[in-house]
């Protein structure tokens, strides 16, 4: 065997044994940390395919930054989750179910990605001679000439979902006091401080 | 040189280059610790530490036996698995970065062609120890450090990356060796980038200094209100390694710096040899720099630090990308910002 197909095989059993040590494990912040182990090696596994880019977005976007904030939720979570592993038996069959439904959809993605017209010409786009485009290179080819504006609608989607999300949760309480900033900033010493001297045995 | 192309030939020489970069940096982290604390001295007006070996330069080494000779005390209620593996954790990822930074044309373990981004990815996993750390301490000290680390850490890691973004941008290349290259103008000093990409060069040297948790942005660990932070219940081999690890992520956001803005291994005069001298000089004056600053700054409130962070920081780095994209697009005063037109 060579390195790469014992570094593949390393990758994949770690990827699916941490993957199922989330479902399994009884505390949720060891759910994350196994999340994020499988987070970790499935970057590996696409460094072994070559598309070192996607690997390293995938540690800082999700690992350095989604992972934290699950993280940081989990751990304020006041859930008994003890109490919720018990009625797994009650949601099994749903999650079954969902599970068969995501299986069938990556199915049939699949299959369209090798069974469509020009499918070859698709599959190469991205992953052009290597010796000559870079793999960081070509997917901005492809993002930021080719699917611009496909791109640029889903950046636009994803903001209208961001102001949603904000609209939805801000709220301004009128009955507790706030700091403003720039007034403390712009606060002169000269208005807010006075010196007195005293005389001793008189007082003010 | 027949015996260094076959498959355990390539093996060790990977491994001593590996050894020799760990020996490096934990030969420099025992002086970086020396030197930190004789600056932190020389401007209070002490002496700082003077008496193991001369000039108290030994002390470092003192202190390292000190702390992996003494007792490893475990407080009860915590998590066992999680809070031993916390420390490692942060130490492993602060070392793991140092295998992609050059120190002179081809002294690199691995030259990979997005270098940047795997530092910029080990050292945004560094926050993992320290939360790790806090939570599986069982103590609310500890956690309220690692909840304040989490949110620090994520908050300038964005304007971080922005800034870096912006010298992708000149480059065209994700590559150390490409990024020291184009700094390469023939005008020594005023050749590198940090001339015209000056407002970020402050800009990221604060964000390292909140990134790796020094001060003043020093909140997950503040002793005045979290005593020490997530660190609260680590003693012995495990807290020596924490300290370990951000000293270690410190030298190495000098290592950053040094290579982005400040030409890495490129000598400053036109006319002299460029080389690893440079680059290790270069490393030890920015390291000066984050030493005076826990000297002389007082530490922040966290949430001027939150604002900094997200209302003056992220707007500004972003507003810059976009500027950089424009003068780099059309050539604005020829290849000042635009070096990857120039073959860089």
């Amino acid at each position: 065997m060579t390195v790469a197909a014992l570094a593949f095989y390393a990758f994949s059993i770690v990827t699916v044994a941490a993957a199922l040590m989330v479902t399994l494990s009884r505390n949720p912040v060891h759910s994350v940390l196994w999340l994020i182990l499988t987070f970790l090696s499935s970057a590996g596994l696409f460094v072994l395919l070559g598309a070192e880019f996607v690997a390293m977005l995938l540690i800082i976007v999700y690992v350095g930054a989604v992972a934290v904030l699950f993280l940081f939720v989990v751990m304020m979570l006041d859930v008994d989750f003890e109490e919720l592993k018990g009625q797994m038996v009650k949601y099994m069959p749903l999650g079954l179910l969902v599970g068969v439904v995501i299986l069938m959809q990556l199915a049939l993605g699949i299959g369209a990605w090798t069974s469509a017209d020009g499918a070859m010409g698709l599959h190469q786009a991205p992953t052009p001679d290597v010796a000559q485009v870079e793999n960081t290179r070509a997917l901005g080819m492809l993002i930021y000439d080719k699917y611009l504006y496909l791109f640029q609608l889903s950046g636009l989607i994803l903001l209208v979902a961001m102001i949603g999300a904000i609209v939805l949760t801000l709220r301004h309480r009128r009955d507790i006091k706030r700091q403003n900033v720039l007034h403390q900033m712009w606060r002169d010493p000269a208005k807010a401080l006075e010196m007195i001297d005293v005389k001793p045995g008189q007082g003010l | 040189m027949g015996f260094f192309q076959t498959g355990l030939g390539t093996a060790v020489l990977l491994l001593a280059q590996s050894l020799l970069i760990v020996a490096f940096v934990m030969i420099s982290l025992l002086f970086l610790v020396y030197g930190d604390r004789k600056i932190w001295a020389a401007v209070q007006m002490r002496r700082g530490p003077n008496v193991v070996g001369p000039f108290g330069l030994l002390q470092s080494v003192a202190d390292a036996l000190k702390y992996v000779v003494k007792e490893i005390v475990v407080p009860a209620g915590v998590d066992r698995p999680v809070f031993f593996l916390a420390p490692l954790l942060s130490f492993v990822l602060a070392i793991l970065a140092w295998a992609v930074v050059p120190f002179s044309p081809g002294w690199v373990l691995a030259d990979i062609n997005v270098a940047i981004l795997f530092v910029f990815a080990a050292s945004s996993l560094e926050v993992y120890g320290v939360i790790m750390g806090g939570w599986a301490s069982n103590s609310k000290y500890a956690f309220l450090g690692s909840l304040r680390s989490a949110a620090q850490m994520i908050s300038y890691e964005v304007s971080m990356g922005l800034i870096i973004i912006g010298i992708i941008i000149s480059t065209g290349s994700l590559s150390f060796g490409a990024i020291v290259e184009a700094q390469k103008t023939g005008y020594g000093l005023l050749g590198w980038y940090w001339l015209p990409h000056l407002p970020m060069v402050v800009m990221f040297f604060i964000s390292a200094l909140a990134e790796t948790n020094r001060p003043p942005f020093d909140l997950p660990e503040a002793e005045s209100e979290l005593v020490a932070g997530f660190m609260v219940e680590y003693s012995s081999t495990p807290y020596l390694l924490f300290m370990a690890g951000e000293y270690i992520a410190i030298f190495l956001m000098c290592a950053l710096i040094s290579l982005l803005f400040f030409g890495g291994w490129l000598s400053p005069i036109p006319g002299l040899p460029d080389g690893v001298l440079w680059m290790v000089a270069k490393m030890w004056v920015w390291f000066f720099m984050f030493a005076m600053v826990k000297a002389i700054v007082p530490r922040y409130r966290y949430d001027q630090l939150m604002r900094i962070g997200w209302k003056v920081f992220l707007p500004l780095s972003l507003a810059w990308v976009v500027i950089v994209a424009f003068l780099a697009k059309y050539e604005i005063l020829g290849h000042f910002w635009a070096r990857y037109a120039m073959g860089g």
